[in-house]
């Protein structure tokens, strides 16, 4: 393109050069979860605090005495960071009308992975929430324990060989379907719900931008492949998490005040094998098992689409 | 100047939390605390307390919630009981690790199964280890007075670390007890708004929670220890700026007609009441009886006990609290251990009373002095014994 010739720095002019999540942390090669919090954290830059659930994110980042983050970070337990995020927001609220704290903007975030979010925090989430906290909860799906060494989580796939869904004779790995938490999110009826993956860089700053923006609750649910845990080469992350949106089994898309919006929709779909091959949880996964995964990515994407019609039609 | 008046213990504590200007309160309501948080809700929703009121969904929550509140510098407070209490025990190990200066009141109940609203020890005592200060209160006034005295023993930057305020279920915080309730004014005076040690900053951005590889974590730990173990210093400090400003004296120890005393009763909480009668009416009958109560349970004041029990010839140790297949209650497990090195030291009865609400009656201290006389002529014969049960 002939203005990408004359504006040769046109991605850095778009994006902050500045990096809040240092270089150098102890995230895998390839790590899904450090490269999504990188670019989330240019979205909300200096003005952040972030509260961090037990998991991967707090091992990697925060070996004491060095730490990854460029801005006030707090880690408190495994289950807790909506409630430790809710203090935060209400703590900063009450300073600020007492002339304790500065009066200005400060982005309130809730960092935690799949267990931390579908499973055992999901109480903590579902409260703060409903109590419309002023923070943006962001759950890095890795789709799986990976701190404690890959068990399965209600986020892990169906399908999915982990070390407590492992594959086998009896078993085909995870027995159930992937718990849909944007949804579960988006029925606390708060303004803003999306789901993102670092793949797609820009989509998941502007999405950020927007919750970090956002009067009340946001919650961003973002697909961080994991190649220690997925069992995939590390330098597949970003092609991995294309694929997953290209197939049409992480679908990216935003609920602005309950209306649903597609970010993209994939006219033609790659088939879900292409997203699989690549992945050593899938091996075992026969043509037949691979056939009806394929069957459920479809149904559940039409439905979406149908539902993203008929919110956009309302919209008019 | 404060106002004398009659007041629901309760009450007097949410009045305490108000005037000692809390900004957080995040609570959930647990039986026989309700009555704290349900006044603290009213008087945010009046106007009365200018704070922010989070109703948490769970008490794992609350404690969350007040850890993140103290780590951005707002005073913080929560209360609860029982199953509470023990849904939070997870968290309150994490604040008083982080350093952070978080005020409770516990409202002492029984622990479940059978499941029982009403009060003994069982549930502070099983966060006995979890690195907070931790005190008994025996009358509303004390209460009233503890609640005030806790924010700023947590918040002294020598001490940083989170403090439990105990009062007993039911027949402390349900009675009405006359008390004087101190005026802003001199509250503000003897407590200056929280300037918190480490604190969530976007202009000086630290990190806190950090993981601890066993390099550190032993080091992190023993420096925990060294700040719980020194706030008795500034425990000690407080409560003779209390007196000085409010006329009304504290000590990790209270004590009554124990000087000369051959058996003393040692018992904490409300219960201190009854037992001081029964002393009157033993003393009457020529037996030299005496009391001594635990106020300050963490850390614990070992000098104090020393001393204090140093001419006794027997202790009468009253738990509230059965410590499963242990040598007793744990306030007498603590008593023989500050007592054990000692050349000479008293004899020690261990009495289990008051579980789940039963009421320990005067009678009942007559049998537990009478029967702490006869082991100390005839020896143990067991660990310890539990009162008032019907075989
Ligand atoms: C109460 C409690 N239970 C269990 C654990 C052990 N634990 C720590 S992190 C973790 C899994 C984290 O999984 P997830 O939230 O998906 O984050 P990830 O490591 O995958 O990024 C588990 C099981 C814990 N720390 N606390
Ligand atoms: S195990 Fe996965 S999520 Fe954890 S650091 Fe490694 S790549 Fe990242
Ligand atoms: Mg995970």
């Amino acid at each position: 393109m002939p203005e990408e010739k004359q504006n040769p720095d046109f991605i850095p002019r778009l994006i902050s050069p500045r990096e809040f999540f240092a270089e150098g942390n102890r995230g895998c090669q390839g790590c899904g979860e450090a490269l999504a919090i990188r670019q989330f954290l240019k979205a909300a830059g200096p003005d952040t605090i972030v509260c961090s659930a037990t998991g991967c994110v707090e091992i990697i980042s925060s070996p004491y005495p060095e730490t990854a983050w460029r801005i006030p970070w707090i880690h408190v337990a495994f289950e807790n960071a909506a409630a430790v995020a809710s203090g935060v927001e209400a703590g900063i609220k009450i300073l600020k009308k007492h002339g304790r704290y500065h009066d200005r903007k400060i982005n309130v975030i809730a960092l935690a992975g799949d267990g931390g979010t579908a499973d055992i925090g999901i109480q903590a989430f579902s409260g703060a929430l409903e109590r419309r906290h002023n923070f943006t909860y962001i759950c890095t799906d890795n789709e799986a324990y990976m701190n404690t060494g890959i068990q399965r989580s209600s986020a892990t796939p169906y399908g999915a060989s982990t070390t407590t869904s492992p594959a086998g004779k009896e078993s085909i790995g995870q027995t159930t379907p992937k718990k849909d938490m944007p949804m579960i999110a988006a029925a606390h009826d708060i303004p803003y719900v999306a789901t993102c993956c670092p793949s797609y860089p820009m989509d998941l700053l502007a999405k950020a931008a927007r919750a970090f923006n956002t009067e009340g609750p946001a919650y961003l649910h973002v697909l961080s492949p994991c190649p220690t845990g997925w069992r995939h080469e590390s330098h597949l992350t970003i092609e991995i998490g294309r694929l997953a949106v290209e197939t049409g089994v992480f679908p990216l898309y935003e609920i602005i005040d309950g209306k649903l919006k597609m970010s993209v929709v994939m006219k033609k779909r790659k088939p879900v094998s292409e997203y699989i091959k690549h992945q050593g949880r899938f091996r075992h996964l026969r043509p037949d098992e691979i056939e009806e995964i394929q069957k459920n990515v479809d149904e559940k994407y039409e439905r979406l689409l149908h539902r993203a019609e008929l919110d956009q039609s309302l919209e008019n | 100047m404060g106002t004398r008046t009659g007041m629901e213990v309760s009450a007097a504590i949410s009045e305490a939390v108000k005037l000692a200007r809390a900004e957080i309160i995040a609570a959930y309501p647990i039986t026989p605390q309700t009555h704290i948080v349900e006044e603290l809700a009213r008087m945010v929703a009046d106007g009365e307390l200018y704070a922010e009121f989070i109703m948490v969904e769970s008490e794992h929550s609350a404690m969350s919630a007040c850890v993140g509140a103290a780590a951005v510098g707002a005073r913080s407070f929560t209360a609860t009981a029982a199953q509470g209490l023990a849904l939070m025990h997870e968290m309150l190990y994490i604040a008083s690790g982080l350093r952070l200066p978080i005020v409770m009141v516990v409202v002492n109940r029984a622990m479940s199964a059978p499941i029982s609203i009403w009060g003994d020890h069982s549930d502070i005592m099983a966060e006995r280890d979890s690195g907070w200060i931790q005190l008994f209160a025996e009358t509303g006034q004390e209460a009233f007075d503890l609640t005030i005295q806790a924010f700023k023993i947590a918040e002294d930057q020598r001490v940083s670390l989170p403090v439990v305020v105990n009062i007993d279920g039911f027949t402390l915080s349900h009675v009405i007890e006359p008390l004087v309730v101190e005026s802003q004014e001199d509250v503000d005076k003897f407590l200056p708004p929280f300037k918190p040690v480490i604190q969530l900053d976007p202009d000086k951005p630290i990190t806190i929670g950090a993981v601890g590889f066993p390099e550190l974590y032993t080091e992190i730990k023993k420096q925990q220890n060294v700040a719980l173990v020194e706030s008795y210093k500034v425990i000690i400090e407080v409560w003779k700026q209390f007196r000085e400003q409010f006329g009304r004296e504290y000590h990790p120890i209270e004590t009554y007609r124990s000087e000369d005393a051959e058996i003393l009763i040692h018992i904490a909480g409300s219960t201190a009441g009854t037992a001081r009668v029964a002393v009157d009416m033993l003393r009457e009958k020529g037996e030299k009886v005496g009391l001594i109560r635990t106020r300050l349970w963490r850390p614990y004041p070992f000098g104090d006990i020393r001393k204090t029990v140093a001419k006794a010839k027997a202790i009468a140790a009253v738990d509230r609290c059965l410590s499963f297949g242990g040598p007793g209650g744990p306030m007498c497990s603590e008593l023989k251990a500050a007592l054990y090195n000692l050349d000479q030291r008293p004899f020690i009865a261990g009495f289990i009373a008051g579980l789940g609400g039963r009421d320990i009656m005067i009678e009942d201290f007559f049998t537990i002095v009478e029967e702490t006389k006869r082991l100390l002529e005839e020896g143990q014969e067991d660990e310890y014994r539990m009162i008032g049960v019907r075989e």
